[in-house]
């Protein structure tokens, strides 16, 4: 006996809707994108439980190619703060909301 | 009915809360704390306690990958960039999008209905069947050798695609992040004109 699907379920759901209110709250481009992490580890957790309570590795290639996307999305994500960093002397969303420069 | 209590259950129950009271703590404090450093080690405490629930759900190659790709990789980038541009602390103002609060307010409603049906629909369609809702136990489901066979034969195509999404963002960082000095600029700009100018007179 282990603790049935919903629990994770709800775990995941937790963990995501704290995620969704970090990407609004926070104010500098680092912070918004470590709660996107956040959200996407909360999917991932999802995929586990699924592929854990119905038998299927499916869920856990699932996982893999997310974990492949964020560390992509790291890499260009983290390309474009830099760039926009350099430009703007600032990390703050609300002075990079015109894309023009 | 009347469930007997061992200590197997005990434990899974207790490891359960232990790492999911973690994750959620961690999480908080991610969105809580005004120094991005202090949010990124955070994270890494929720990558960790969710790497643990990944062992406690049989499927020790994604734990291990969770703290190899999330923490080891990705958490370093980010401290990185950190320490790189010497991140201020998040300032608050109140008066930044005032105007969208009641448009906010409706939308979150939205979403917390639409998470309560969703947990509604899992528990009752779990007390429906009779398979979904427990684990049957299968040790080799989680064993990476099961998981290298389906990702080189099923989910070839999705394995290669992944590789070239990889590469396109080595590609694409690199772009990003390069700085040119003026006249390095001007070389690269000059080159490009005549590249053109050429190709206008074949």
């Amino acid at each position: 006996m282990v603790p049935n699907l919903a629990y994770y379920l709800v775990l995941s759901g937790i963990l995501f809707a704290i995620g969704a209110f970090g990407v609004v709250y926070k104010r500098n481009a680092i912070g918004m994108f470590m709660c996107i992490e956040l959200m996407l580890n909360s999917v991932n957790l999802s995929f586990v439980a699924f592929s854990r309570y119905f038998n299927d590795t499916t869920g856990q290639m699932f996982v893999f190619v997310v974990m492949c996307v964020a560390a992509a999305e790291a890499a260009v994500g983290l390309g474009i703060i830099i760039s926009i960093f350099r430009n703007r002397e600032s990390l703050d969303v609300d002075d990079a909301s015109i894309l023009k420069n | 009915m009347l469930q007997t209590i061992n200590l197997e259950t005990i434990a899974s129950y207790a490891a359960f809360y232990l790492f999911a009271g973690m994750a959620i703590g961690f999480a908080g404090s991610v969105v809580y704390q005004r120094n991005p450093l202090y949010s990124a080690i955070s994270l890494i405490g929720v990558f960790l306690s969710l790497a643990c629930i990944y062992v406690t759900l049989a499927s020790p190659f994604i734990a291990a990958t969770q703290i190899l790709v999330y923490a080891g990789a990705i958490m370093v980038l980010v401290v990185f960039v950190i320490m790189l541009l010497n991140v201020e602390e998040d300032l608050l103002s109140t008066k930044r999008l005032k105007s969208l609060t009641a448009v906010g307010a409706i939308m979150g409603l939205a979403l917390a209905s639409q998470a309560g049906f969703i947990y509604y629909a899992v528990t009752t369609s779990l007390n429906r069947s009779a398979t979904g809702g427990t684990a049957t136990s299968q040790p080799t489901m989680g064993a990476t050798q099961a998981i290298g066979e389906s990702l080189f034969t099923r989910y070839l195509l999705p394995f290669e695609a992944t590789g070239l999404l990889l590469l396109m963002a080595i590609v694409g960082a690199m772009l990003l992040s390069r700085r040119l000095s003026t006249e390095n600029l001007e070389k690269v700009v000059e080159h490009e004109r005549e590249l053109r100018h050429d190709a206008d007179f074949n």
